[in-house]
């Protein structure tokens, strides 16, 4: 494995690139392609000659750093031309299930840019910190309103970092209680793939529990697996299959019966804002992702975050420092061995506060009436969606769906070879990005379809129909549709070679040894 | 509603498609027991009032003090064009690449960070994927355990506490022994120590982690403590700090095996936390135990040039609980700005930055040695130190109310330390100025004397705050 | 499909091949077909003790893992070494090159147990 090989941009084969055109999206050369030694400089002051005296050389880079040499103008270009060749919200639709890829408003980016936000340093004393400690305060206030939960820490950084941060507290607790018996977690074979990393990670065993034919959870397969051996059970609610539990009460009783925690993994709360409470009605412990539901951008994979909501068992084992409001209305961050039953810290400092401004403003500008006319919202688009494509895909489970819902391309497979990954494709050719596909695994060619509330009947009715004409050509000319895409910036990728032979960066570039330019 | 575009006749078209009259059918498989009768939130607020009241919460932030705090979040000057470019919707409302015919402009970018951030570690194998500095070392010890079976790690007490006090955490779940190393009065970690630390042949070591520069600002002998770990079979893990690479040794030329530490400092606002980008790297023989993502370049069935997820099969979605990590994030926007940080200073720019914070940093120290705090240790360092000062709580929420943030008074971390009891941990960049530091030095001579500030208007307590801020409270 | 004559199956589509007391193990054209195009296989150190059934090794394609169970009991003599390079011969050639490990066996009798050619062509056929 190696880095491959750079040639200057003259030397470089043109095709390798794709063909030029006036407009529309252009594949990129790398920043080391575009580099030319002496461009760059006007940034930063020269540093004094001796700025580096008091330190030995042995200590010092001896090679000259190689590095892309790029002006101003350059950088910005390569970047507006490679932002042209993504698809985002901002851009269409992506159904994608199980990652409510809604609006991501723009309020909430000027908010999060306010200097006095942006430039605080996390380790500034309590008393600077006023304003983002009560933002913070506040959301976890608003957080467990919503989810039913006596606390919310909002440290995890990640939804799957608050699916750890859950099951170490989980762990806490039983160790606090003597009984360190409980090796097992339980998961529905429905379940995302972080669940069972995550309770890989906190040292128990996955045990995965198949589901029932109607997609829920099979009541007496969990009943036996659970026992005097089980920390937890990890459950989303509705399922991926975008179906609300209807035995959660029985399922919540027999965990509890059984001495374990119950564990929401929150992934899917958009579809039940105002609906249903987790903590109210029974669960534990829930992390919630607020670039699903609280509308934080995705930035293309992150940085996202994923705060966790705890009933009264697990209070004790929050990570810390926690936000503490003191009764003359100030605020200030637990000090450390304040509450020595924490389970410490999941990460430096006390949280992505620049995602949560943004969770924070998309919360106050919605209500507790404007969240729930988002669940509304996203459930009546699902149910519509999946009624327009019923007739020419298979649709796997009768019952209305919440947020999303699954399709299968099973059928269609069998009778004209066409599969899920080939109607993936060609939703590209039609301007789509396409749904999540072959999750969750129990559905065979599997489609999970969530339009969330932020698209307009219109664009419900063109996903539609694109799906639609994409069944009618499976059966026409599956070859359109097994070659897609046609239309996009590249066509599909070899993905073994990429796993063979893996080229992870530009082979190494010479050093910068041109004078810095003045 | 706030951004839905659901009129009520879009309702009606829909819900008469279904066949109903209202949304309630649709939850009534939600038990009546546990239905809730919605949310008691506050109304719903117009954009122009939401914007007073995040302008009011923003404003009771103080960031105009002349700041001298580090401590693993450090001060740059950012180049307008990267904010300009994370405001790209195409980037940052994309999602994460999974189907990459739509998606080459963040597979790109991620592409040129692993190039950028392996020229800067030296080391071949760089994931995108990590939360923060914290979560890197706690993965990176993590990949150390795995590769080598064995269940045991050494750490330095001079690497950022929260890194350590986070890796605890993991460790704690999987039942492995994390034992930090002392350091000496110079400032560095206790090589005699760590030798023998690493001679019990009962409790074999899988990995040595130290920081470059430690959590005092010290340059570490980095060398000689690869050179023991290996000799005992250990993988030594070097915690560091990206900017100082463009001008200190990479880690990948003194014989670390990973290099872990916060790309915050490449173009990322503080914050107040984050997000930020842990750094990940690590050798070439190692790229099946790196948790995360990892984009490699590759061809399409044209033969053009692409870029794509790839080892994806080490991953949680596919690895579910034999997953080395359940990461599933990968920190792309972070990633972005600190590639467009990199592009838009290149080799020059990034030196210029590291070498001007360590002149600022020398003209620091003869001012504050001046006014009487003379730095702690005798060992060298880059742009960070510690200095000596009696009552060091007191004087830094004195030295507040004269507009200075006097960097972190180090009890805070080392609490049982009476040597750090008395200390601060001050730091400088390419953005501090000498009026700074005149006016800190200034400042802690006044205070040293007893005065009070002449001009109290840029003082804490005089914005309204009350008077808590003089018991100095603050993050740990 | 593929299923040569002379081999012993599992029910986990692993193939056995033994000559006098050395066990050759591989996966079948069908396992590997299910799989795609493989990226790389994790195989066990020479000497390993292996028992019937328990887990030797992980084969990786490019959208999926699975595990690799040995059909029989004994010690690993010798890994395929052109598979670290070159895991795709367990695509073009997974009866031949493709090979995965060589086992000294514990027990030759153990293979009684295994499916044949035929009945092996049986259970593909049903699944």
């Amino acid at each position: 494995m190696s880095g491959a090989a750079s040639g200057s941009l003259d030397s470089r084969d043109v095709g390798s690139l794709g063909p030029r055109s006036a407009v529309g999206p252009q594949l990129q050369p790398t920043l080391d392609e575009l580099s030319r030694p002496g461009r760059g400089g006007g940034k930063i002051p020269h540093p004094p000659a001796d700025a580096l005296a008091g330190i030995p050389a042995s200590a010092l880079r001896d090679a000259p750093l190689a590095l892309p040499e790029l002006n101003e103008p350059e950088v910005v270009r390569h970047f507006v031309d490679l932002s042209r060749l993504n698809y985002s919200v901002d851009g269409g639709f992506y159904p994608l299930g199980s990652c409510t890829m809604k609006f991501n408003p723009k309020l909430n980016e000027w908010a999060a840019r306010l200097p006095g936000f942006a430039q605080l340093h996390p380790l500034a004393p309590d008393a600077l910190a006023q304003g983002t400690l009560q933002l913070l305060w506040e959301l976890e206030g608003l957080l467990a309103e919503i989810s039913g939960m006596r606390a919310v820490t909002l440290q995890p950084a990640a939804g799957a970092h608050g699916e750890l941060t859950g099951i170490l507290m989980v762990r806490a607790y039983h160790e606090s209680r003597g009984d360190h018996e409980r090796r097992e977690v339980l998961v529905p074979d429905s379940a995302h793939g972080t669940n069972p990393a995550t309770a890989s990670m906190a040292g128990f065993t996955t045990v995965e529990v198949p589901s029932a034919p109607d997609g829920g959870v099979d009541l007496d397969a969990f009943r036996a697996a659970l026992g005097p051996r089980t920390a937890a059970v990890m459950l989303t609610n509705p399922s991926t299959l975008g179906l609300f539990e209807g035995r959660v009460v029985e399922l919540l009783e027999a965990i509890h019966e059984a001495g374990a925690l119950a564990y929401m993994d929150g992934a899917n709360l958009n579809a039940i804002l105002g609906k249903f409470r987790p903590g109210a009605a029974g669960f534990d412990v829930m992390h919630i992702n607020v670039h699903k539901t609280f509308s934080t951008p995705h930035g293309g994979g992150g940085p996202g975050a994923g705060p966790v909501g705890v009933g009264e068992k697990l209070l004790p084992f929050l990570p810390s420092p926690r936000v503490l409001r003191e009764d003359d209305g100030t605020f200030r961050l637990e000090r450390p061995g304040e509450r020595p039953t924490s389970i410490g810290r999941v990460r430096a400092y006390q949280g992505s506060s620049g995602v949560f401004v943004r969770a924070f403003a998309y919360i106050r500008a919605h209500g507790g009436s404007g969240l729930v006319e988002v669940s509304e919202d996203a459930v009546l688009a699902a149910n519509y969606l999946k009624s327009r494509i019923a007739g020419a895909y298979a649709i796997p489970y009768e019952r209305p769906c919440k947020h999303e819902f699954v399709a299968s391309g099973g059928p269609l497979h069998e009778a004209t070879g066409v599969r899920t990954l080939d109607i993936a494709k060609r939703l590209i050719d039609k301007g789509f990005h396409p749904p999540t596909i072959y999750f969750p695994h129990i559905v065979d060619e599997c489609l999970l379809i969530e339009p969330t509330e932020t698209e307009s009947l219109e664009t419900l009715d063109a996903f539609a129909e694109a799906l639609l004409e994409i069944a009618a050509e499976a059966r026409r000319e599956p070859e359109l549709v097994t070659s897609a895409p046609h239309t996009a910036p590249v066509r599909r990728l070899d993905e073994a070679t990429a796993a063979r032979q893996p080229d992870l960066h530009w082979r190494a570039m010479t050093g910068a040894e041109s004078p810095c330019p003045t | 509603m706030a951004y839905g575009p659901h009129t009520p006749a879009d309702r009606e078209a829909m819900l008469a498609a279904l066949g109903i009259t209202s949304v309630e059918p649709l939850f009534a498989d939600i038990p009546v027991a546990v239905r809730a009768d919605g949310l008691a939130l506050p109304e719903p607020e117009p954009e122009l009032e939401l914007a007073a009241r995040l302008e009011g919460l923003a404003g009771r932030n103080r960031v105009d003090l002349a700041s001298f705090l580090g401590a693993g979040v450090y001060r740059h000057y950012v180049p307008a064009a990267v904010d300009q470019i994370l405001l790209r919707g195409e980037f940052y409302t994309a999602y994460t690449p999974y189907q990459p015919e739509v998606s080459q402009g963040t597979l790109q970018t991620i592409y040129e960070y692993q190039s950028l951030l392996a020229e800067l570690t030296g080391l071949d194998v760089v994931s995108a994927s990590h939360y923060d500095g914290a979560a890197a070392t706690a993965e990176a010890a993590l990949m150390a355990v795995r590769a080598t079976r064995r269940r045991r790690v050494l750490v330095s007490r001079a690497v950022h506490r929260h890194y350590v006090e986070t890796t605890r955490t993991y460790f704690a779940a999987a039942e492995l022994a994390l034992e930090e190393l002392p350091t000496t009065a110079d400032g560095t970690t206790d090589l005699a120590a760590l030798a023998d630390a690493l001679a019990d042949a009962e409790r074999p070591v899988a990995a040595v982690l130290l920081g470059q520069p430690n959590a005092f600002g010290l340059l570490e002998p980095m060398a000689q403590a690869a050179e023991l770990a290996h000799a005992a079979g250990a993988l030594f893990v070097a915690v560091v700090e990206p900017v100082s690479l463009a001008v200190l040794a990479p880690p990948g030329s003194y014989g670390a095996d990973i290099a872990a530490g916060e790309g915050q400092p490449l173009g990322i606002a503080p914050q107040y936390g984050g997000p930020y980008l842990g750094v990940l790297a690590c050798r070439e023989a190692l790229v099946r135990q790196i948790p995360g993502r990892l984009v490699g370049r590759t061809t399409d069935l044209e033969g053009k040039r692409a870029f794509v997820m790839t080892l994806r099969a080490r991953e949680q979605d596919i690895r579910r609980e034999r997953a080395a990590s359940n990461i599933c994030t990968n920190q792309a926007l972070c990633a972005l700005a600190a590639t467009v940080y990199v592009a838009c200073l290149g080799p020059h720019g990034l030196r210029d930055v590291g070498a001007l914070g360590a002149a600022r940093a020398r003209e620091l120290e003869r001012a504050l040695a001046a006014a009487g705090a003379p730095r702690l240790h005798r060992a060298p360092y880059l742009n960070e130190f510690a200095v000596h000062v009696p009552d060091a709580a007191r004087v830094h929420a004195a030295l507040l109310e004269h507009g200075v943030l006097a960097g972190l008074p180090l009890a805070r971390w080392y609490p049982d330390d009476p040597q750090l009891r008395e200390a601060l941990l001050v730091c400088a960049t390419e953005v501090t100025t000498t009026a700074e530091i005149e006016r800190f030095a200034a400042a802690l001579a006044a205070v040293r004397a007893g005065g009070a500030p002449a001009d109290r208007t840029g003082s804490v307590a005089a914005a309204g705050t009350p008077a808590s801020v003089t018991t100095a409270g603050g993050a740990s | 499909m593929d299923v040569p004559e002379g081999l012993r199956y599992t029910d986990d589509h692993e193939w056995l091949r033994i000559e006098g007391d050395t066990g050759t193990v591989g996966i079948t054209a069908y396992a590997a077909e299910q799989l795609g195009d493989i990226v790389f296989v994790e195989l066990p150190e020479p000497g390993t003790a292996l028992s019937e059934g328990k887990t030797f090794g992980v084969v990786e394609s490019v959208k999926a893992v699975s595990d690799l169970f040995a059909p029989v009991g004994g010690e690993v003599s010798e890994l395929n070494p052109a598979l670290q390079a070159h895991p795709e011969l367990v695509n073009s050639d997974p009866y031949g090159e493709g090979w995965m490990i060589r086992l000294h066996l514990a027990d030759a009798g153990q293979a009684e147990g295994l499916k044949d050619a035929a009945a092996y062509r049986e259970l593909i056929k049903a699944g």
